[in-house]
């Protein structure tokens, strides 16, 4: 027995794309101590699903050796997978089949014996609170519940090692909160956890942190070694005047700055030196730094740091103040498949130039508003007014003045950038001259010039990202839907995306978009939660924050407050019943 | 190998099998459809064809004529007043074929002269024509000899055939079709589900949860060709007993090879979906693959339909690769002619030779790794 559950020695691992091979991994030497939690971060592409797969052995390196529990993954893939427990991106459980009927198949799969079979699925059920759901199909149940019986599988046979890719991507904050609950009892137990993960307050929670970037380690140590450099160089800004979000704007813009993100308490900012870069009125104050600062830090901007971005918004139009014109109202929007009640009674509006957010986790109904909005889909009853006109009659003639972005951006992934330019120009009517103008225009705001002849389906998360917001607004819609436009970016793109929505929502374009990110709320003028097709809440982050405000928690987080929310929400309705 | 978990694997496929509709609906309700629609929809015999007769002047003797006709259960015969109409019908594809009886028909027929009968017949479709137009000669050849009968004289025709028609006496081509059918049934219930089964087990990630165990591929293997080899048999024996009691086809042979004939055909055609989804991991792709490269040969080159010895050389060579070609031999040898032991003996020798190698090829290929 060696004295680490995982050792990665001298690990290559490279794909064939085409005619091209792509270095997965490269070089990679690290080594996991027992009984700790590991976190494996970095952005898109960065290798983290090659790692975890190379680790369960369902990947074999190019050169290099990888040793689980002593046990070599080339030669001994059979042994290495008796002893770890893998979760695969999206739970890999089998949606036909029920809870029990999953955890069964593993169980036999593990060679478990009846007996302890039935006594380890008892524990691990009271464990994920999964036990009421026994005979419920796997498909049926939460995404939240998914990954909880996907971790729960995993553990049938109590692995010393556990792999989790991704396991907390589009999970609302309460399964994420119990998933480290779990996680915490398996440390205890002295079970050895690898995690990948978007979130950098879960990295935040680990032991380790391992730093990935383009297939090589750019750094493994605890969170404390990773804020260290950065101590003295972080600072909460607050200005009485000006809103956040263009306070955020000018420190951006400010020399020395490294980056500069909306909090729910200020601006928060990052800086290349120690000292603080006041302006009069404003109100500098030093802050502890975060692996969010170092994950900044250390990666840099993704590219071009000088570049600016989006200098020319697309349409110039008043600044937002409360008194706008109401752009987009929602009156009693239901919606329903079958007897399954999707969205349940929903009214809200939206002013011109607002940043309009709709938050919640998976299957909480957003998107299925989002396509009543578009016309995509016909409400069950309600009504809903685009720019004025109603969505279930004109329908063609509003879509002309919205741009949307789909879930996973809806490009063309074997036509270049330049092609998919060309062909939503196109669909959108756009000739001659104007065509040229607006082509040019994505060109340039969107920094395309690198990916022109590239094929989509090669392009990075981040980029496909900007090229599909580029394609909804080239017929400079006043009104922009974004579907989960952030969902699976890395963390660097989705600051600069939001970069891009501030500046488009100051230059006058309404945006209405939907995220799981909570910290993302914070962007956003407006917000509605939504859990199981009803609204929660609905207003400012600030009121949102404030009414999940209590003397015990006088300075919620907006997940924080979501969670409160929900709570609430339930016992409401057990009260109710 | 470990027996508890290929008893989970084949637990875990038959409540995906039970509560996924479309496996069912590929076992059960696509041998029901494809019988019906082969069994009513489709025959290649020659009945009821509508002939436009003309007559042009009436009489004792057409009249006898058409009397013949009219009781033939090959023709529906129609009057029409002159033989432009009669061409329109044809035309207009009310009728396939023209029996003219020109105006000296009576006269030179009393006169006992020899005289001609006007036959013309849409050749547009070669087969059916040349059947119409053995049945019309058929039909005057029978006047004839009824005439030369009641005239009290024997009708001297020099040879004379004497036509015995073994193994479908009745020669209704359904009893040709729905044994042959029932290997492009099997075809599409081993090939076709097995690959989007493997496929969608990749699609949704599931393939790389039950990698990551400690599960064997032979056992990953094992437990889709157990599974589907039981769908697919009771796929058959569906299909065999609407053949017998609904379609009236005879069964020669012993049930028991066709059971044995048919488990080898199965194993061949589970073998090649499982061949084709160790290399497409997406149902789309993998249906596509699947319809290509088994159920349309199985269709087309296996002598179901389209006659093998009337193939050109080079795609006769070809069929000898399509393993449904071996089982369409097989079944209409033993449901026509009965269990004739070279034939059957053979071409199960082909079957076996052609599972061992799909089912070998996809074992050698298949390894637990995601790249």
């Amino acid at each position: 027995m060696t004295d680490t559950t995982l050792r990665f020695s001298q690990v290559s691992k490279s794909f064939a794309r085409g005619k091209d091979r792509v270095q997965a991994l490269n070089n990679l030497d690290m080594s996991l101590p027992p009984g700790s939690i590991t976190g494996l971060l970095g952005p898109d592409g960065a290798g983290k699903t090659t790692l975890m797969r190379l680790a369960a052995g369902l990947l074999i390196p190019d050169s290099g050796t990888i040793s689980v529990l002593g046990a070599d993954t080339r030669r001994q893939a059979r042994q290495v997978q008796t002893a770890i427990g893998y979760m695969p991106q999206r739970f890999g459980l089998y949606e036909d089949l029920t809870v029990q009927e999953n955890l069964d198949l593993y169980a036999d799969l593990q060679g478990l014996t009846p007996v302890a079979a039935a006594s380890r699925q008892r524990e691990l059920l009271k464990l994920t609170a999964l036990g009421p759901f026994g005979a419920r199909r796997a498909g049926a149940l939460s995404g939240g519940m998914k990954q909880k019986l996907g971790v729960a599988c995993a553990l049938l046979r109590a692995p010393q090692l556990l792999l989790l890719d991704e396991p907390t991507v589009g999970v609302d904050p309460i399964a994420r909160r119990e998933l480290w609950v779990i996680i915490q009892g398996l440390k205890e137990q002295g079970v050895t956890v690898l995690m990948s993960t978007a979130y950098f307050d879960e990295a935040e929670r680990c032991d380790e942190i391992i730093l990935l970037h383009q297939g090589k380690l750019l750094k493994k140590d605890s969170p404390a070694a990773f804020h260290q450099p950065l101590n003295g160089r972080c600072f909460l800004v607050t200005q009485a005047v000006v809103s956040k979000r263009h306070l955020r704007e000018t420190l951006q813009h400010r020399a020395s700055v490294q980056d500069a993100r909306i909090l729910a308490e200020g601006v928060r900012v990052l800086c290349r030196d120690t000292r603080p870069h006041a302006v009069a009125g404003e109100d500098w104050q030093i802050a502890a730094p975060t692996f969010e600062d170092a994950f900044v830090d250390l990666l840099g901007a993704p590219e071009d740091p000088d570049a600016e971005i989006m200098s020319d918004p697309p349409s110039a139009a008043p600044p937002t103040d409360q008194k706008a014109e109401t752009v987009v109202e929602v009156r009693d929007l239901c919606k329903f498949y079958g007897k399954f009640e999707a969205v349940k009674g929903n009214t809200f509006t939206v002013r011109k130039g607002q940043v309009f957010g709709l938050l919640g986790a998976n299957g909480a109904g957003k998107t299925t508003t989002f396509r009543m909005l578009c016309g995509l889909l016909p409400a069950s009853s309600g009504t809903l007014q685009i720019a004025g006109v109603d969505m279930r009659h004109a329908t063609a003639q509003a879509r002309g003045r919205i741009g949307y972005v789909a879930q996973k951006f809806a490009l063309y992934g074997n036509l270049s950038a330049d092609q998919n330019l060309a062909f939503f120009s196109a669909a959108y009517g756009l000739r001659g001259k104007t065509r040229q103008t607006r082509l040019d225009w994505a060109q340039r705001e969107f920094q395309l010039a690198d990916y022109r002849n590239v094929n989509v389906d090669d392009l990075p998360l981040g980029i496909k990202q900007r090229l599909a917001l580029a394609c909804a607004l080239l017929h400079e819609p006043p009104i922009l839907f974004l579907d989960e436009p952030t969902s699976g970016v890395d963390p660097l793109a989705r600051r600069e995306f939001w970069q891009r929505i501030n500046a488009l929502a100051e230059g006058g374009v309404t945006v209405l978009i939907t995220t799981h990110f909570m910290d993302e709320a914070e962007y956003c003028d407006q917000l509605v939660l939504m859990s199981l097709g009803e609204v929660l809440a609905q207003g400012s982050p600030q009121e949102i924050r404030d009414q999940a405000k209590y003397p015990a928690h006088p300075e919620p987080s907006m997940e924080e407050a979501f969670i409160h929310l929900i709570q609430e929400h339930e016992s409401q309705i057990r009260r109710a019943s | 190998m470990k027996l508890q978990r290929l008893r989970g694997l084949i637990r875990k496929e038959f409540i995906q099998i039970w509560r996924d509709p479309s496996a069912i609906a590929i076992a059960f309700v696509m041998p029901v459809f494809l019988l019906f629609l082969f069994g009513y929809g489709v025959s290649l015999d020659a009945r009821h064809v509508p002939v436009a007769v003309v007559v042009d002047q009436p009489s004792a003797e057409t009249s006898a004529f058409i009397g013949g006709l009219q009781q033939s259960a090959y023709f529906t015969p129609q009057i029409y007043g002159s033989i432009q109409a009669a061409r329109q019908a044809v035309m207009t594809r009310r009728a396939d074929g023209i029996l003219w009886l020109r105006g000296d028909f009576s006269r030179q027929v009393l006169q006992g002269d020899t005289t001609s009968i006007g036959v013309f017949v849409n050749g547009k479709d070669a087969n059916n024509a040349r059947i119409l137009q053995g049945y019309l000669q058929g039909v005057w050849q029978g006047w004839l000899q009824q005439r030369a009968a009641s005239a009290g004289a024997a009708l001297v025709i020099p040879v004379t055939g004497q036509d015995r028609i073994w193994f479908n006496p009745a020669l209704r081509s359904r009893n040709y079709l729905v044994p042959g059918l029932i290997a492009v049934i099997m075809t599409l219930i081993g090939a076709l589900l097995t690959a989007l089964v493997v496929a969608r087990e990749w699609e949704r990630g599931t393939m790389e949860a039950l990698m990551a165990s400690p599960v064997t591929m032979g056992e990953i293997l094992l437990g889709k060709l157990i599974p589907y080899f039981f769908l697919g048999m009771g796929g058959m024996l569906l299909s065999v007993a609407l053949a017998v009691w609904l379609f009236a086809v005879p069964l020669v042979g012993s049930f028991w090879v066709l059971l044995l004939c048919s488990s080898l055909f199965l194993l061949a055609a589970l073998g090649m979906g499982l061949l084709i989804s160790s290399a497409a991991h997406n149902q789309f792709v993998a249906g596509q693959i699947a319809i290509i490269v088994t159920f349309l040969p199985a269709f087309i080159l296996s002598g179901f339909i389209f006659d093998i010895q009337s193939m050109p050389t080079a795609i006769q060579v070809i069929t000898h690769i399509v393993a449904a070609r071996y089982f369409v031999t097989i079944l209409q040898t033993l449901f026509l002619a009965g269990d004739v032991w070279p034939v059957i003996l053979w071409n199960s020798l082909a079957l076996a030779l052609m599972a061992t190698f799909f089912l070998g090829v996809t074992l050698r290929r298949s390894r637990k790794r995601l790249d």
